[in-house]
């Protein structure tokens, strides 16, 4: 009896299961779908840059790289980058904890202006700077007196890049800091640390991943930026040119294969930061488990 | 957590003039330049430089496919999201972690290789164009380019929701004689909805900025397959900053009413969470 009676609750576990999920046949097709689209829109542009970059061999890729107007755009690329990322760190650090650890008035309005650069075009942030320091702009004719270029020049593009990319770090470190509290710093400062003790041996630690992912995300921001920088840049090749800029003049000079050379490094980035993201919400998905086994036992 | 009036840490003053400053330097005086210049525009100018004809088909390019691409971004969104968290198949993960590609991916490099791909010699054009479907150089073309740019917010805005939702309710649904269809428009839908117009609004005014990935792809044949971004861009080149100073007031304008619009639809949204 018993054996017949198995099989019949298996039977019947199915069926009711049935209820809350569809059939294989409307999920395969669902799953086919998604697949086929992810496919088309992320896959293969992927793949392309890549195929593309080296359908002319290693050593024209290679050549097209070392060319001296390339790798001038790489070096000041890494320069716009060395100096805007920095500055953002800071000011994320800063900013966040400001904003997490002391309550005061205005703060919705301040979170507000921080996350401005997102809703603003790159091509109006450009825009913006060059109202303020271009030729004809309010400070345009005081720093052509004394020689100083800012726009069509590195000091605009690090501005422009800057605008950009100031949410990024302050972004990802305000809910950390939020979620951590003040216990533990009240408890360092207590047993007599100082402000600065404090801040390096209690709070940068405990929000290092979220401080790691906010740097390589407006790391990546940084190194591709293209509306804003190409805007106030000018596009003088070896000068003034991005890697971003850099693959944009070799496609309107029909230097494709060249310019998709420039971009493969550009598209390596974007999976480093994608690898690099996958690892922070894999670590945190660890460390949230251990804490749960923590409080069980 | 549980701050009682003030806090005991240091460093708020430090902290906070270095933020304020920082903000001003970056946001606040750039700001108010652009409206500055904006004002000294008499209004009879600031009329005819807004609403030339070339600006008008520019905007009507920007927004019309702005809009497509969210709405393609909603459907597809939705579905991946769907598929993402209730189903298991293979390669299940590695789609999950390629679905913020579009974000890391340098705007410049999206618009070359998918220029590249939907161009009569692309791996893609080559079937498409025979058949009369032209993605690269051409309106076409934008659209597709803003579905790629806007296709992680969706996703991502609803996954969370969709994991968190109680599946309890769908059984509740199935007990009571509800075929799977009828759950998901009568039970699911509405629990998703606010997320999946969230993540919309969010493709939407992503999309109404975007430059880089664009200019590739479209041509900017005026009149035809510019966009508004690209305008202004084109009246700078030009030394007519009154010009360029106008079309930007206007992209402005309609960047902070879409965001306003998804304040409130987050409000909205998370009303619907307690």
């Amino acid at each position: 009896m018993a054996s017949t009676l198995s099989p019949q609750t298996g039977e019947a576990l199915k069926k009711s299961q049935r209820g809350t999920e569809e059939s294989p046949f409307i999920k395969w097709t669902l799953v086919t779908i998604a697949l086929i689209f992810c496919l088309i829109f992320l896959l293969l542009p992927l793949f392309n840059v890549f195929v593309q970059a080296l359908s002319k061999g290693w050593s024209f890729y290679w050549s097209a790289l070392t060319h001296p107007d390339s790798w001038a755009a790489i070096r000041l690329t890494l320069i716009v980058a060395g100096i805007a990322v920095p500055l953002n760190v800071l000011f994320g650090l800063a900013a966040a904890w400001a904003i997490a650890k002391f309550r005061f008035r205005g703060k919705s309005i301040l979170i507000t202006l921080i996350d401005l650069p997102f809703s603003v075009s790159p091509v109006v942030a450009g825009l913006m700077f060059i109202i303020l320091f271009g030729l004809h702009g309010f400070f345009g004719a005081k720093l052509d007196e004394h020689n100083i270029k800012i726009i069509f020049a590195v000091p605009g593009i690090v501005l422009a890049t800057v605008f950009i990319t100031f949410p990024f770090v302050a972004r990802e470190l305000i809910p950390v800091m939020q979620a951590t509290g003040t216990e533990q710093e009240q408890a360092a400062l207590t047993l007599g640390a100082s402000g600065w003790q404090t801040f390096w041996h209690v709070t940068l630690p405990s929000v290092k991943w979220g401080l790691l992912y906010g740097i390589v995300l407006c790391n990546a921001r940084a190194m591709g930026e293209f509306g804003a920088v190409s805007v106030v840049s000018g596009g003088i090749t070896g000068q003034t040119e991005t890697m971003p800029l850099r693959v944009e003049k070799l496609y309107q000079e029909y230097n494709a294969q060249a310019a998709f050379a420039v971009a493969s490094l550009l598209a390596l980035l974007a999976l480093f930061t994608l690898a690099i993201k996958t690892f922070f919400e894999w670590k945190q998905a660890r460390e949230f488990k251990i804490a749960q086994r923590a409080v069980k036992y | 957590m549980t701050q009682k009036r003030f806090s005991a840490l240091p460093g708020f003053n430090l902290t906070m003039g270095f933020t304020v400053l920082y903000l001003s330097g970056l946001v606040l005086i750039p700001f108010a330049a652009l409206i500055i210049r904006a004002s000294e525009i008499t209004w009879a100018d600031f009329w005819r430089l807004a609403t030339s004809d070339r600006a008008l088909a520019s905007y009507r390019l920007t927004i019309g496919a702005s809009l497509i691409a969210a709405v393609a971004n909603a459907v597809f969104g939705t579905l991946l999201a769907w598929v993402l968290v209730r189903y298991e198949f293979p390669g299940r993960r590695w789609i999950d972690a390629i679905v913020d590609f579009p974000f890391a991916l340098p705007t410049a490099v999206a618009g070359l290789t998918l220029a590249d791909l939907f161009a009569p010699t692309g791996w893609l054009g080559r079937f498409l164009v025979p058949l009369g479907i032209e993605g690269a150089y051409s309106r076409l073309g934008v659209v597709i380019a803003l579905t790629f740019v806007g296709l992680p917010f969706v996703v991502r805005t609803l996954q969370p929701v969709l994991q968190n939702l109680e599946r309890e309710v769908e059984e509740v649904a199935a007990t009571l004689g509800a075929g799977r269809l009828r759950t998901f428009v009568r039970v699911i839908a509405p629990s998703l909805a606010p997320s999946v117009i969230t993540g919309f609004a969010l493709a939407f005014a992503r999309a109404i900025g975007e430059y880089g990935s664009i200019i590739f792809i479209s041509g900017n044949k005026p009149y035809e397959t510019e966009i508004a971004p690209y305008l202004i861009v084109m009246r700078l080149a030009e030394f007519d900053y009154a010009g360029a100073v106008a079309l930007a007031v206007v992209l402005l304008v309609f960047s902070f009413m879409l965001l306003a619009a998804i304040n409130l639809l987050e409000q909205w949204s998370s009303r619907f969470e307690h």
